[in-house]
């Protein structure tokens, strides 16, 4: 699979993505730099990875959807390409129209950096179909703004087209208030566009899946991918 | 004469301007004699900033000079921005522990980011990339009103800042005490790693070379920070001092970093130093200093946030995110290509020349011409008076006849659990991006943290420890046990230290007994880290912490840096599992002085602080380190504030593990307060399959140490008996509650 990792200034987990998908998967993988368009045929997936672009000043993603590297992304979204944003990334994707809904501020107006469940709503889509029988994954937040709303009705549109990927639940898998880290909206944590090639979540893959920790949920995420291609 | 009044635009010095920057007039007049004319109202101020206590060290500088400071492992040592020490396979660990008290008083949230980013900058400096944040937070008491904003702010402070840079923020200590209701202390820790062939240092060297200037563009804040700010004590007029306060942009930050670590690629950069406290002054006279050159700079050329701006501002400004490169000319160009590739500012202001003296430019006058030594060094250094305080004779003495024992101490272990010093610190740890970059090995919460350092098979480990109310009982007794405990929490996680950083945060050193403490404090660290053969290898100084004559207690606090050769030793405090044996390695003293139980119980704080046996304490590091290494056991928790019961609570329970009960049956002739919640020191609770229990005693008896078997691990109770009797028995899940909500429930009261 070739990957394209895009950097912005204040991109933080893109380092992360980069070794998760160069040296933990040995997936040939290329930075894509914010100022500059690229063409983006020959990639099978690009990853808008966490961090604060241009310091999340203003409002998460809204500076970065003007990014030149954008343009790019959205062609080759609208072409089909795979397109994966992770917390900031998800942020710039909303930001950008390739996702709907936004994201607030948490519930609780803090930072929360935990390992969360999350419960795969839709176990068929390119992002997710290496899930199997697994249907909780452990996997960890870090955002300040990563409470998911958008309005009831196309809330309802969303879950008719199975379009919610991820929702926060318990060890169980259990959906709840309780198991509800941010506040988020039927407790979304990761929605797709309705072609399912573009997907937005607010944990990180990235940060569970270097088989050095014990718990290696993230994996999933991208070795569907890697299926996919 | 002519020269003279050149250099003489504005106000006459006054006696009164000279006491407004801070300095007395001795040092007045040692500044006449040094550079033989008055100097302007410009040099009055850099005098004034470079001659600060926080600046010049000039009170506690003999007494530094008393710590050990040399290792063969020691790359660099005290004197430039920070300490590096080699890690083998080609790399270096750079690290420093600075405070931002002062600051982050009067503004909590802009005092405590911008103490991140300056220590972080003193990392990257050194050519090393951040790859971890720690710090040692202390406040007054939770009942003194200001406490739960000043927490919140400095908590938020330092997770936004830190967060947006990219660096996790991997642990800390976080206590309360009423004698910081007037002068909290942030103290904020960094560690990079580097290629130990890849050090930059900051020196302006090379006649013709040319002074960069990088990042953020000055404005009027920080402004005498470090004179007026941080070299005096609070009083009414503090909150007046909110100017001098800096505010940070971590953004900038994150974005200085990768432009100053891809500039380090390049071989025609010289030095390099962060304008940090002093600003551009600084910078400017300690490059020169270093190298034994002069700098030349044009002040019309440093990109300016306001208009209107004066030599004397621009020069004292504390504007955060800025660097000073020294570069060879006709790189000009490639060095704009790397600042535009990142978004920053960046201007070539001036060039070293060969006679020492800084000369500084503006609007095509000459404003500055001094030489460097006596503005860097000419600092006298003071003989202050030193005093035993009279408190001592009033502390030290403790009956504990007079204390009530108790027969159950389900109440007290409670109470213990949810009292600030010992409650989880989860609130604050999650606020924290902890995990960014994939190297936290062990989470917050842990003896250390723990950082894996990518392709070796080596992890870095970092404790930050200080127990003040020790150090106020036996200034001396209480920096030593500092060292030993911050050692000991590194040993519990698998490494060796290897080098330490210490900020020394005290009161007023005018005073005789604040010198005093000051005086025991820096001997008893230097003797302990002599003695464990640690490296002092950075460190700060931060005086005046001090509000209407009431001081703090005296804080050395320390950061351990530790060396794990295999990533797959790491240990970490909980208990793993059920049937494990619990072990305790070393003994328990009749000792209750100074211990969180007397402070929480009895709202008493006296007595002496526990004894401290360095060989003792030697021996049971080696050998829990030997155990770790030898795969043998399971958890490693060094038993501190709370003492041995709380340590075993802390291992049923710790974040982010599991929660498994605990069943200890002890025998002993101690009363039973100081059994469970003495403080008795070198104690470290291990746990361990029961099949290596043969392997282990063995071990302990050929090594020789003290060591016990008393429990195991399991159930959902944790139960201890004494001789025989119950004298606590409650869930596990309960006391993990009170424990884990604590901290949260206290900061998120409205009031």
């Amino acid at each position: 699979m070739k990957c394209g990792i895009v950097v912005f200034p204040g991109s933080n987990c893109d380092h992360d993505c980069y070794h998760i998908l160069k040296h933990i998967l040995n997936q040939e993988t290329h930075w894509l730099w914010h100022k500059e368009e690229a063409s983006l045929e020959s990639f099978d997936l690009v990853v808008l990875p966490g961090g604060f672009s241009y310091g999340d000043y203003l409002r998460a993603g809204a500076i970065a959807r003007f990014s030149p590297i954008m343009n790019s992304i959205t062609r080759f979204a609208k072409n089909g390409g795979k397109v994966l944003g992770i917390c900031n990334g998800f942020q710039i994707l909303l930001e950008c129209g390739l996702l709907p809904g936004v994201l607030i501020q948490n519930q609780s107006r803090k930072f929360i950096c935990k390992n969360v469940f999350v419960s795969v709503d839709n176990p068929d889509t390119a992002f997710t179909q290496n899930c199997g029988e697994k249907n909780v994954l452990e996997i960890p937040i870090a955002h300040h703004q990563g409470s998911y709303y958008i309005d009831p009705h196309s809330l309802g549109q969303l879950e008719e087209n199975g379009q919610i990927i991820f929702r926060y639940c318990d060890t169980n898998g259990n959906v709840s208030a309780e198991s509800n880290p941010n506040g988020s909206v039927g407790s979304v944590a990761g929605v797709a566009n309705e072609q399912k090639n573009v997907m937005g979540m607010m944990p990180h893959p990235e940060r569970c899946a270097d088989p050095l920790w014990s718990r290696i949920d993230g994996q999933i995420i991208f070795q569907s991918l890697i299926s996919n291609s | 004469m002519a020269k003279s009044k050149k250099n003489r635009p504005g106000p006459e010095i006054t006696p009164e301007i000279v006491r407004e920057h801070g300095l007395t007039v001795e040092e007045f007049r040692r500044i006449l004699d040094l550079i033989d004319r008055p100097p302007n109202l410009t040099e009055l101020g850099i005098f004034s900033v470079m001659w600060s206590e926080h600046c010049s060290y000039k009170s506690s500088r003999p007494y530094l000079r008393k710590l050990p400071v040399e290792g063969p492992n020691v790359l660099q040592g005290p004197g430039e921005n920070a300490g590096v020490i080699d890690i083998g396979d080609g790399l270096a660990v750079v690290f420093k522990i600075e405070s931002h008290n002062h600051p982050s008083f009067i503004e909590p949230h802009q005092g405590a980011a911008t103490g991140v980013g300056g220590i972080m900058r003193d990392i990257f400096t050194m050519g090393a990339r951040p790859i971890a944040l720690m710090n040692s937070l202390r406040f007054g008491d939770w009942e003194e009103p200001r406490t739960r904003f000043l927490l919140n702010g400095v908590v938020d402070g330092i997770a936004s800042y830190g967060n947006c840079t990219g660096v996790p923020t991997v642990g800390g200590e976080i206590y309360f005490d009423s004698c910081y209701n007037g002068n909290i202390l942030v103290n904020a820790f960094c560690l990079g790693l580097v290629k130990s062939d890849r050090i930059f240092l900051a020196g302006a060297g090379g006649v013709g070379n040319q002074i960069l200037y990088v990042g953020s563009k000055t404005g009027r804040d920080g402004i005498h920070g470090a004179s007026l700010l941080a070299s005096s004590e609070f009083d009414e007029t503090t909150e007046d001092k909110r100017p001098t306060v800096q505010v940070g942009d971590p953004f900038t930050e994150k974005l200085l970093i990768e432009a100053c670590l891809e500039l380090f690629e390049c071989d025609w950069v010289v030095g390099v130093q962060d304008m940090g406290a002093a600003g551009l002054t600084s910078s400017s006279f300690e490059m020169a200093h270093r190298a034994e050159t002069g700098v030349f700079m044009d002040l019309s050329k440093v990109p300016l946030r306001e208009e209107g701006m004066i030599p004397y501002e621009i020069l004292l400004s504390e504007s955060q995110e800025r660097m000073l490169f020294v570069i060879k000319p006709g790189h000009e160009k490639e060095a704009f290509a790397i600042l535009d590739k990142w978004g920053l500012d960046g201007a070539i202001i001036g060039e070293v020349i060969e006679e020492p003296c800084v000369r500084i430019q503006f609007d095509g006058k000459e404003v500055v011409n001094l030489p460097v030594f006596p503005v860097v060094d000419g600092a006298l250094d003071l003989k202050r008076e030193t005093k035993r305080p009279e408190y001592l004779d009033q502390v030290v003495q403790i009956d504990l006849t007079e204390l009530p024992d108790f027969s159950h101490g389900d109440a007290a272990l409670k109470k213990l659990l949810a009292c600030p010093n010992i409650a989880s610190k989860e609130w604050a740890f999650e606020q924290y991006d902890h995990m960014v970059r994939l190297n936290t090995l062990v989470l917050p919460g842990s003896d250390a943290a723990v950082l894996r350092v990518k392709d070796t098979q080596k992890a870095i480990a970092i404790s930050v420890d200080c127990n003040s109310r020790y150090c106020y009982l036996d200034p001396y007794e209480g920096a030593a046990i500092a060292v030993a405990e911050a050692c000991r929490n590194v040993v519990c996680s698998g490494a060796k230290p290897i080098g330490l950083t210490n900020c020394l945060n005290f009161g007023n050193p005018e005073k005789p007994e604040i010198m005093w403490q000051f005086q025991q404090a820096v001997e008893g660290m230097g003797d302990a880290c002599r003695f464990f053969d640690i490296p002092v290898v950075s460190g700060n100084v931060s005086l005046y912490n001090e509000t209407k004559g009431d001081a703090i207690y005296p804080t050395p606090t320390v950061a351990v840096v530790g060396l794990v050769e295999d990533q797959k030793q790491i240990m970490t405090q909980g208990f793993k599992k059920s049937g494990d044996q619990i072990a305790l390695i070393g003994f328990t003293m009749e000792e209750l002085g100074g211990t969180e139980y007397l402070k929480t119980m009895f709202d008493r704080s006296d007595g002496k602080p526990p004894v401290l046996d360095r060989k003792h304490e030697k021996q049971v590091q080696d050998f829990c380190l030997e155990l770790i290494q030898k795969g043998f056991i399971s958890s490693a928790h060094d038993c501190s504030e709370g003492g041995l019961a709380i340590a075993v609570a802390e291992s049923c329970f710790s974040y982010g593990g599991q929660t498994l009960g605990a069943t200890l049956t002890l025998e002993s002739t101690l009363r039973n307060d100081t059994l469970l919640f003495g403080e008795t020191l070198s104690r470290i609770i291990i746990s361990f399959p029961e099949e290596r229990t043969n392997e282990i005693e063995d071990l302990a008896m050929a090594f020789p140490v003290d060591f016990s078997l008393i429990g195991k691990v399991g159930g959902s109770h944790f139960t201890v008996t004494v001789n025989g009797k119950e004298v606590i028995k409650q869930e596990v899940n309960i006391l993990k509650n009170i424990w884990k909500t604590s901290l949260g429930n206290y900061a998120g009261q409205v009031t």
